[in-house]
């Protein structure tokens, strides 16, 4: 039954991708494809008195200039139904006022993307500055509002609070107090935003080819924003080179080509260039913590408080909302630690700034950077070792499945395992010895771990208790086989590298007894695939490969049933395996499945009634969520001459339950420590006072190269998960969720014998030098 | 029976016939020029908002931008003959379209600083097309061949319609891009007038490959342990290379010495502050890189 699952299988993807013949949304221009380029605002915060497109029009090559008011001002509006959230209208383009730098006014149709360009330089915009909101310090002061009559903050949710709190901190052994700071970041898709619109004629459609993790809700987005049924677009993400989150919410841009496309009845495409996606596209993990926590002499954690403030940028992100960040802040802050008394304030702040979605890890980098740093606080306050403090409070084997006081319940993991073995692992290739021998030579040095678990595949039962007006969650498979006994499987989750094609084939061809190379993956087409929720939050696995995993087990069956009223035995007694449907404890008994195949399409009158009429099966998936784990340690060494702080050996050792395939779960950590390291050492996007982006090329935006990221070894334990089809977790963010709060702690042990102390990421070698 | 082999998924879509560029210069003309004469008639035709086209590596990416909008672009890189690096009466000279690599590639006794220095030259497809005149013509006050020039006293020459001249490098970089060349002119070639055995360069940036948040060079000339003359050119403090005013005539080739001399070079410089890092974090720099590259250099 598991011949596959679990295989070393090279990805299916892999070929064409090397080869360059993957299909991107920007190889899809044909002869007669439009190009768009959008208007963009200069400021932060301005009104616009008056679009002038009349010499714009004039320029060479140049179809239509078209506004807000040109398209009847559409908007998405992302609700999530409490009173302690403010809704606000996101503009497709904006027609009165802009709100953040970058913010599209208009956008320019022309024959070639250099005339377009021409043309975006000759509109002429009237704009009537105003004041600006550049951080969350002047959004809570409120002199100026974002939207008017907010306040500035969109969200406020106590989530949790507890009588008790100020006696244990007034009474604790150790009360500590301290402020996190995480800076805004990008999700840096290799691949930027992109989108090919065009009119079908023939199926009264416009088709919308768009690089997206999430074609459903792209078409949702682009129905709801323009006023039509949802049959009348088709959303179709081809080749889509990463997402990381910045992908996961409708684009404005994604809206206006569609109804550009319907206007001109010509293919219209947009590629964003690298500024674009720096400075107009989404951003993330802008927060601050205000945290007060206490601790027992034996270092066990007491009581913990927090105020967890997130800049959420200028709108929210449809359908996510603003309020995702502070929400799962609120929720998952203990993560893995057993925190017997808990407060939690999250509010989301409106600024002068791209708006943030769900990037790679959302809140949990930061909540679990908080409680490793308190962990690290405590120990060297109490004089516990570091790394026994831990385990001291962590969730232990035998205590699962645990609800926290948070009302989390967190299914079997290997909290404990995989410190343990992340300790041994280390002290066995000698890492202390080398903190050392970078001491000797002048370098200061420094371990840290960071030890954290991950909450993946939220289904509606724990999406809904965020009460969007749109709840993803489930998700819907089917599985076809043909009459030559090969497999189509389609699937609403929508993998942008992360390898579906394999290993939903190596779960299909399990169930069904065939090889994964006759599984063929159909996904991102709305007109192909049910109503599914795309690919995010490490839920495809689980979900969607849950979801075919089952359809392709109805399918089985009905291939059982098959053989047995053609071999004469009982259901039971087939066995489906190498292409082959056996009766088991007869080995010379067996008929090829393609002939099984074969028989019930081709000569289905042969067959009893329950057994005609094709092989095919739709099933849905809906878990309420499964945890994966693990530990992360890091050796940093920081240059006192130069303050640069490199990291030069990783190690995790994860826990993601079932793993169907060993290379694509290692892939999936390397890229997300990569990312975790990035944001703790490098990436950081910045304005200036006036809301000016200021890291606005890749010269100024430090995301890490191959000369940066040293090499990361992996460990696997498996812990299967009974919420899953499969015994699989999600396993998609943890790298970018462990690897911050791990380097952290190596470079504030690294400084430690200096009294320098940092909570905050990025932390850059100028910060260790003043 | 037939049987046909499936081409993978990989072979079945081949179709990319329609390529397209999403590069967004503003408009411009391009022109390829043949050998100097001939870019020094065509750059007089085009006028002064022509830019000569020698790698680029740095005057592309800022048209794409569209921070350079020259009107027309006179490609020098077809022209034989200035690629070459040639001992000339004890020093050396560099043709204006070598490119980085080559002079990474090519030892040349008293000259190693050159080939080392080429390390910190962007990445390796940058320094395949970039050439060495390109980078002094672009003027980044923190290029490394800008530095080395001033440190290593080197002559820049141009060609133009009012015939040769040579340059100072001393004098040749005015600031932000700006630099003494005309319009009108090309560089030819840069000419090294010595040996320079004691010299390195250092720098720093966060990731490999970056522009230098600073970057120093030093220059020595050394007696057994004592040093009888020296240099030391810095970039990134300015808006061109800035030589510090330090002699270290007479003093031993020691740490404490390279240590002084960093202090001292770092309290020379008012250096700008910007997204890579703070004036006060690039004295503190100074002070290390300084120290380093004398120390790289005496060694």
């Amino acid at each position: 039954m598991t011949a596959w699952v679990g295989a070393r299988v090279p990805r299916k993807e892999d070929r064409r991708m090397l080869l360059g013949r993957g299909r991107f949304v920007a190889d899809m221009a044909r002869a007669n494809t439009l190009h768009a380029s959008f208007v963009r605002s200069p400021y932060a915060s301005a009104t616009i008195r008056s679009i002038d497109v009349s010499a714009a029009r004039q320029v060479e090559g140049v179809l239509e200039v078209l506004t807000g008011k040109d398209l009847g001002d559409p908007f998405l509006q992302a609700v999530l139904e409490r009173d302690e959230f403010t809704p606000t209208k996101m503009p497709m383009l904006a027609t009165d006022r802009v709100r953040f730098a970058s913010e599209p006014v208009a956008v320019v149709i022309a024959e070639d993307a250099y005339a377009a360009e021409d043309g975006a330089e000759a509109v002429e915009v009237e704009w009537e500055t105003g004041p600006v909101v550049p951080d969350i310090a002047a959004a809570l002061e409120a002199a100026t509002e974002v939207h008017s009559g907010t306040g500035n903050c969109l969200v406020d949710l106590v989530m949790f609070d507890d009588p008790a709190l100020p006696g244990i901190f007034a009474n604790a052994p150790l009360t500590i107090e301290a402020t996190f700071r995480s800076a805004r970041v990008s999700a840096l898709p290799m691949e930027g935003r992109a989108t090919l619109a065009e009119w079908d004629d023939r199926d009264g459609q416009v088709v919308v080819h768009t690089s997206t993790q999430v074609p459903h809700q792209t078409r949702s987005g682009i129905a709801q924003a323009l006023g039509i049924p949802e049959r009348s677009v088709r959303v179709i993400a081809p080749d889509v080179g990463g997402g990381f989150g910045q992908k996961c919410v409708v684009s404005r841009e994604e809206v206006v080509l569609a109804a550009a496309a319907m206007r001109l009845r010509r293919p219209v495409i947009w590629v964003e260039d690298r500024q674009e996606n720096l400075t107009a596209s989404v951003h993330g993990h802008e927060q601050e913590y205000e945290v007060t926590a206490a601790f027992d002499a034996d270092g066990r954690i007491l009581g913990l408080s927090a105020d967890i403030r997130c800049d959420i940028g200028a709108y929210s992100v449809y359908p996510f909302t603003c309020a995702v960040e502070p929400l799962m802040a609120a929720t998952e802050l203990p993560g893995i630690y057993k925190v017997p008394a808990y407060r939690a304030r999250g509010r989301g702040f409106a600024t002068n700034k791209a708006p943030t979605a769900p990037y790679r890890g959302v809140s949990r980098p930061q909540i679990v950077l908080v409680m490793e740093r308190l962990m690290e606080k405590a120990a060297a306050r109490l004089g516990v070792d570091a790394v026994d403090i831990r385990r001291r409070n962590m969730i232990l084997p035998g205590e699962f499945p645990y609800t926290g006081v948070n009302n989390i319940t967190y299914d079997e993991g290997s909290y404990l395992e995989s410190l343990d073995l992340t300790e041994k692992k280390i002290t066995e290739a000698g890492w202390y010895a080398e903190r050392d021998r970078l001491r000797e030579q002048g370098l200061f040095a420094g371990i840290g771990f960071s030890c954290f678990s991950e909450r993946t595949a939220y289904g509606t039962p724990t999406m809904s208790q965020r009460r969007m007006r749109m709840t993803p969650g489930y998700d819907t498979a089917h599985v076809r086989m043909d009459p030559s006994g090969e497999v189509i499987v389609t699937t609403g989750t929508s993998g942008h590298g992360q390898g579906h094609e394999t290993t939903f084939a190596q779960i299909v061809a399990d169930q069904l007894g065939i090889h994964p190379d006759q599984v063929r993956l159909r996904q991102g087409d709305t007109d192909l695939t049910s109503y599914g929720w795309g690919t995010f939050g490490s839920r495809s696995i689980v979900i969607g490969g849950g979801a075919a995993r089952k359809a392709a087990g109805t399918v089985a069956g009905r291939l059982r049933k098959v053989a047995a009223h053609l071999l004469e035995v009982g259901e039971d007694d087939v066995e489906l395996t190498q292409g082959e449907a056996g009766v088991r404890g007869v080995p010379d008994v067996s008929l090829p499945i393609s002939e099984l195949a074969r028989i019930v399409h081709f000569q289905t009158h042969q067959l009893p009634e329950e057994c005609r009429y094709g092989l095919e099966a739709r099933e849905s998936a809906d878990p309420p969520g499964t945890f994966s784990n693990a530990c992360h340690a890091v050796l940093v060494s920081v240059d006192p001459g130069t303050g640069e702080i490199r990291a030069r050996k990783f190690m995790v050792v994860e826990d993601c339950g079932v793993i169907i395939n060993p290379l694509v779960v290692d892939g999936q950590v390397r890229g997300g420590v990569a990312q975790g390291i990035a944001a703790a050492l490098y990436e950081r996007i910045t304005f200036d006072q006036e809301g000016q982006p200021t890291s606005t090329t890749l010269m100024d935006y430090l995301v890490p190269t191959a000369g940066e990221i040293c090499p990361i070894e992996i460990h696997h334990l498996e812990t299967p998960s009974q919420f899953s089809e499969n015994g699989s977790k999600g396993m998609g963010e943890g790298g970018t969720i462990g690897a911050p709060a791990a380097v952290l702690n190596a470079i504030n042990d690294a400084l430690a014998h200096r009294g320098i102390e940092f909570d905050h990421i990025p932390v850059l070698p100028e910060d260790v030098l003043s | 029976m037939v049987k046909y082999d499936i081409p993978s998924s990989s072979e079945r879509s081949e179709d990319k016939d329609t390529e397209w560029s999403v590069v967004k210069p503003a408009a411009f003309t391009y022109h390829r020029a043949y050998d100097v004469n001939d870019t020094i008639a065509q750059l007089a035709e085009l006028g002064p908002d022509a830019k000569i086209l020698a790698g680029g590596q740095s005057l592309v990416a800022m048209m794409n931008f569209r921070l350079a909008r020259p009107s027309a672009l006179v490609d020098i890189t077809r022209i034989g003959g200035l690629d070459f690096l040639a001992k000339d009466a004890g020093g050396l000279r560099i043709g204006a379209l070598t490119r980085h690599r080559t002079v990474e590639t090519t030892k040349v006794d008293g000259f190693e600083v050159l080939s080392k220095a080429a390390r910190w030259i962007g990445h390796y497809p940058i320094r395949c097309r970039g050439t060495f005149g390109g980078s002094i013509a672009h003027g980044d006050s923190t290029a490394e061949w800008c530095l080395l020039t001033v440190l290593l006293e080197a002559w820049i020459v141009l060609q133009g319609p009012r015939g040769r001249r040579e340059v100072p490098a001393t004098e040749f970089f005015h600031g932000f891009f700006m630099t003494a060349a005309e319009p009108d002119e090309m560089i030819v070639e840069v000419r090294f007038p010595r040996p320079a055995p004691h010299a390195a360069l250092t720098e720093f940036s966060q990731r490999q490959g970056d522009f230098a948040v600073v970057a120093a060079s030093a220059r020595l000339d050394l007696a057994e342990n004592e040093i009888l003359t020296s240099r030391i050119v810095l970039g990134g403090v300015g808006p061109q290379p800035a030589v510090v005013d330090v002699d270290l005539a007479g003093q031993p080739a020691n740490e404490e010495t390279w240590r002084a001399a960093g202090e001292a070079a770092a309290a020379q410089v008012d250096p700008p502050s910007d997204g890579h890092g703070s004036g006060a974090y690039r004295k503190k720099l100074t002070a290390t890189l300084v120290a380093r590259a004398l120390a790289e250099a005496a060694a």
